[in-house]
């Protein structure tokens, strides 16, 4: 029988969105990362392409966050407290594209910091490195927009990805976005219509389609990935297929969702069945990872260097090799 | 593929004779197309019709069973990916064995594997699968290691053995175990009578896509149905990319030569590069996976990852109502209320561990319903919660008479009051990322 690729050309593409401002874009990076531009799922280059390969944020942090696992103070436990040392390390070391600050410890139950505090921890970290920056912040809405306000301001013109806003609590953020030229990512809990109603709401405010990040809300392993996984399937399918509210870049958060579940950290001696959690740690986040990446992530925000080290390398692979037809096993 | 009832009259003698008891050739099609009539009450149907109709009723893609007993099922998907409806048969995965061992390191990897499993959400995950490679001259090597694999567990037998003397002494001991054997080359004639002859199903191996469709093909043709597809492609992005066409070309194209479950066996030392190439291919179709060593924490990320992926989404994973301790509680700790859906259960847990507050998390049947569809479907409601509260005795293993229940259901409080004299009922937060915060402002106890 003569066997025929069965392809399916989309109509639709993924938005493209470019994120930093180099010199001659307005700002002080020293690259640009852009991500999307997909005509067809991930690693379908027979019908399609993935022109822009998935991207690797590393995150530091205003204040550690709490139960931090042993397993990763051994790559950082010197300058967990010194965010732009942490980010020279990610970046350095670590081969971060991007690096997301997260500004957790502004929030009022989790040291109240202000947002001059978070100003300066933003402005040492872009002082520091030269990719560009994510900044994530939390949900406590008054305090979040407060500080998103004047890190937007400090930061005007470097197109830094603002983390987030959400259908409850976007126009005081977007808007701060506009008035000083950053890229924004646009939350919902798991849900397309919601997805799409955000995205809707932020183009009515006339914000610019090419300056949006779709963020799905990433469950870990074990803790609602699927409900992740096939929302974003159904995204991507929905926006190649010509939904211009569903065609954007994805991103996703193993890093921070796997630092939250005791599989990243309980101890072997309590759980034999569990495994080493040395390792343990690391593998919970490249599943969470890598399953999000085959159903159409763009750009994952990553904790642990092990892991981050194996998606880009397996990115690589999916993402820029399609090699010739050959047999027997899946070399690693 | 299914055809529609259109596509079925076509195929009739269009003469609305009535013979087959319904009035007419379209009614008679439509009924065989809902699978209400069957093409054998027409006696006056074509050859050509019986062939179409026969090939179009078989399952897209086959289910293929390896080992004894009920064996481990592949195979039998009809979607291409989840949300159109479920996948059904969670991939095989395997452990490799190699001759070249020491027979005391097989011993030792067959007791960790056969000793080894891990309990999430009232499911049992286990290695279902052993792989052996025959890499060692001696074909002795190979028989100890088969019956030692026969003798020590009951788990389905993959074989990969060139020396083709050997493998048939070895399915000799495999009678009636049912195992595959893998192909490291071309489909011969001897392949397919060895096969027949011990009741083995194929893992077939090909260079291209045209030879993998050229070899199915002669197998069926020779009358065997039980295949098992090896996705050419060295790397791992060939791999997603070929399992992709080959899925696809069997559920939206009918291709019949790659309707069987894929097979992956993968290659290296590193763990972290093992898992990654094992999550990318459980999530797009591979129905086997053989791993080249055993390590429990590698197994029980992957083992976690296939239960997600393979969760049916129109039923929510269960967990067992009943009262889990969180941290380290003793009588005096606080009551949490909430529901059996294994993701609130998971995240409220989660939550209140993060709190730091050590607590009895009281876990109510509501058919794994989350908080506000249990509530609105009588689930999570007054009456049906205290009468779990008291069938689990709650009122005797905690001293405090506080009990804290979700803020989505806030409207209950008062009446599951009412139906738990002694108790008082605190209306907690709507979020469990508020639970933190939350046990910090209100004296629970």
């Amino acid at each position: 029988m003569n066997f025929e690729i069965p392809k399916e050309i989309s109509p639709g593409k993924v938005i493209e969105v470019t994120i930093g401002a180099t010199a001659a874009q307005g700002g002080t990076r020293s690259r640009s990362v852009t991500i999307g531009g997909s005509t067809a799922l991930p690693f379908h280059f027979f019908e399609g392409q993935n022109p822009h390969p998935p991207a690797i944020a590393m995150e530091v942090f205003d204040k550690v966050p709490a139960k931090y696992p042993d397993s990763l103070r051994e790559y950082y436990a010197d300058v967990l407290d010194d965010p732009a040392a942490m980010a020279r390390r990610c970046v350095g070391e670590f081969g971060a594209e991007l690096i997301s600050v997260r500004l957790e410890g502004t929030h009022p139950e989790k040291g109240n910091r202000t947002a001059e505090e978070a100003v300066a921890v933003v402005k040492a970290v872009l002082a520091a490195v030269g990719v560009p920056l994510i900044i994530t912040g939390h949900s406590h809405f008054e305090k979040n927009n407060e500080v998103m306000k004047k890190v937007c301001e400090a930061t005007a013109g470097e197109n830094c990805l603002i983390n987030y806003v959400e259908t409850n609590n976007y126009k005081t953020i977007a808007a701060a976005c506009l008035a000083y030229h950053h890229t924004l990512v646009a939350q919902t809990p798991i849900d397309v219509n919601m997805a799409k109603q955000l995205n809707i709401l932020l183009t009515d405010m006339n914000f610019p389609q090419d300056r949006l990040v779709l963020d799905p809300l990433t469950g870990a392993l074990g803790y609602g990935l699927e409900y992740t996984y096939s929302i974003m399937e159904r995204i991507r399918n929905d926006g190649l297929a010509g939904d211009r509210m569903l065609a954007f870049p994805m991103l996703i958060t193993p890093g921070a969702e796997c630092l939250k579940v005791k599989e990243s950290r309980a101890a072997e001696k309590d759980y034999p069945s569990w495994g080493d959690e040395k390792n343990r740690g690391a593998y919970w986040e490249i599943a969470t990872a890598v399953s999000l990446l085959v159903a159409g992530a763009d750009l994952l925000i990553m904790d642990h260097p092990r892991a981050a080290a194996v998606v880009r390398k397996k990115i690589a692979e999916i993402f820029l090799s399609p090699k010739e037809e050959s047999h027997g096993a899946v070399r690693t | 593929m299914a055809l529609s009832g259109l596509d079925i009259f076509k195929l009739l003698p269009k003469t609305n004779c009535g013979d087959c008891g319904v009035p007419t050739c379209m009614a008679f099609a439509m009924k065989i197309a809902q699978k209400k009539a069957e093409l054998s009450s027409c006696p006056h149907a074509s050859e050509e019709a019986k062939a179409a109709l026969g090939a179009a009723s078989e399952p897209p893609v086959r289910q293929v069973k390896i080992g004894p007993g009920s064996g481990w099922e592949v195979g039998g998907e009809t979607v291409l990916f989840r949300h159109e409806k479920t996948f059904f048969h969670p991939a095989g995965i395997g452990l490799e064995i190699r001759t070249s061992w020491s027979e005391e390191e097989i011993r030792e990897c067959v007791r960790q594997v056969e000793g080894f499993q891990v309990d999430r959400v009232g499911e049992v995950l286990k290695v279902n699968l052993f792989f052996i490679t025959h890499d060692s001259r001696e074909k002795s090597a190979f028989l100890k290691a088969v019956s030692l694999i026969k003798e020590n567990s009951s788990k389905g037998l993959i074989i990969d053995c060139p020396d083709e003397d050997a493998l048939k002494e070895g399915l000799e001991l495999l009678r009636s175990d049912r195992p595959a054997v893998f192909l490291r080359r071309s489909l011969t004639e001897g392949d397919i009578q060895t096969a027949k002859a011990f009741g083995s199903s194929l893992v077939i191996t090909a260079a291209s896509l045209q030879d993998l469709a050229d070899q199915a093909e002669k197998a069926k043709k020779a009358g065997l149905s039980d295949l098992i597809l090896n996705s050419p492609g060295d790397g791992l992005g060939a791999a997603v990319q070929n399992n992709a066409i080959l899925r696809r070309s069997a559920l939206k194209k009918g291709f019949k030569p790659f309707g069987f479950p894929l097979f992956t066996r993968i290659a290296g030392e590193d763990g972290t590069e093992t898992l990654a190439a094992s999550a990318a291919l459980l999530c797009k179709y591979a129905s086997i996976i053989i791993l080249p060593r055993f390590d429990r924490a590698l197994l029980y990320a992957l083992f976690t990852l296939r239960q997600n992926i393979y969760t049916d989404p129109q039923k929510p994973i269960q967990v067992d109502p009943k009262i889990y301790g969180i941290g380290d509680p003793n009588p005096g700790s606080p009551v949490f209320v909430t529901t059996n859906f294994s993701l609130t259960y998971f995240i409220v847990s989660g939550e209140i561990e993060n709190s730091g507050t050590s607590a009895h998390l009281v876990v109510c049947d509501t058919e794994g319903q989350s908080v506000l569809t249990a509530w609105a479907g009588g689930k999570f409601v007054p009456e049906k919660i205290a009468k779990f509260i008291k069938d689990i005795k709650l009122e005797e293993k905690v001293k405090t008479r506080k009990i804290v229940i979700p803020g989505f259901v806030a409207q209950i409080s008062g009446e599951l009051e009412e139906k738990l004299p002694g108790w008082e009922v605190i209306v907690g937060c709507q979020e469990a990322a508020d639970i933190p915060s939350f046990v910090k402002s209100v004296k629970l106890v």
